[in-house]
């Protein structure tokens, strides 16, 4: 059961970040990726995170992605134009990417002593989780929630039309 | 057709999977014209690192690997709204969102 499971839901991530490459909407690229959160959730499921999967679909696949289609809704993103690119990105990018793919297949294909997963492994609860967490990891934590305040002020300073800029612009255009 | 019910996975190919959604996700920002689009793969790039985490997590039977992917989470999160909050900026500069007509730090 589990070879089958990994098969279906590695299969719809694969196809979801190819259709995210193919796209020339931003809205379809969007709701792609939204595929590729959601079967990786259950991918971590899988593995026994059971608290990391509830997380997936709730933070990546429920808010970052709200967020993006929110943007793309706000800024009217219509298709995009396809061209060449840069000749770095042709030259140098494609082929490091073949390589590092190709290394870390490499290495993964001999490394030794890798185990299995299967279904009756066993999850790692969320109270084991959090007991590290809120021990072990509280200073971590209790810095992030500063670096989280921290871009919650960024994001209204950078996106939030101020009074002065307002005021600048409707000069620059003539009307009051 | 048995097969397909066996009850174990090599977690090899759970880290091939990861190395591909990776470059995948790089493919992506190379050749995305679309700002948001760009964007989106770096969330794909991240994913990837993140179920080689949780893979890695499970081998070692440590709880510090999940741990470190829910921090890599709450960095995205406040990544994502920063990096939003800038496409709007850059938006309302340059009312173009295609990255090869944004080519400069000045607005």
């Amino acid at each position: 059961m589990h070879l089958l499971f990994f098969i279906v839901f590695a299969g719809f991530c694969l196809a979801g970040a190819i259709n995210l490459l193919l796209q020339s909407h931003p809205i379809n690229s969007a709701l792609s990726l939204i595929v590729v959160m959601v079967s990786l959730a259950v991918l971590y499921l899988l593995l026994g995170a059971e608290f990391l999967a509830i997380a997936q679909v709730i933070v990546y696949a429920g808010a970052i992605m709200v967020l993006f289609t929110f943007v793309i809704m706000l800024l009217n993103a219509s298709r995009e134009e396809r061209t060449l690119g840069s000749r770095a990105a042709l030259r140098v990018g494609f082929p490091s990417v073949v390589a590092i793919l190709a290394i870390i297949a490499t290495v993964i294909l001999h490394t030794q002593g890798l185990g299995v997963a299967r279904l009756s492994d066993g999850i790692t609860s969320t109270e084991e989780l959090s007991k590290v967490l809120f021990t072990d990891l509280l200073l971590p934590f209790e810095v992030t929630s500063v670096l989280i305040l921290i871009a919650i002020l960024g994001a209204v300073a950078m996106a939030g039309h101020d009074e002065k800029d307002l005021h600048r612009n409707s000069e620059r255009t003539g009307e009051k | 057709m048995n097969v397909f019910f066996s009850q174990e996975v090599p977690l090899s190919w759970y880290l091939l999977l990861s190395a591909v959604l990776f470059s995948l996700g790089v493919v992506g920002f190379l050749i995305k014209r679309n700002l948001i689009t760009v964007f989106m793969s770096i969330e794909l790039m991240l994913n990837g690192v993140n179920l080689s985490f949780v893979t890695f997590a499970h081998q070692w039977h440590a709880v510090k690997g999940q741990i470190f992917v829910f921090f890599v989470m709450m960095v995205a999160a406040a990544e994502a709204a920063v990096g939003l909050a800038i496409i709007i900026a850059v938006f309302r500069a340059r009312a173009t969102l295609a990255v090869d007509r944004i080519d400069r730090m000045k607005l």
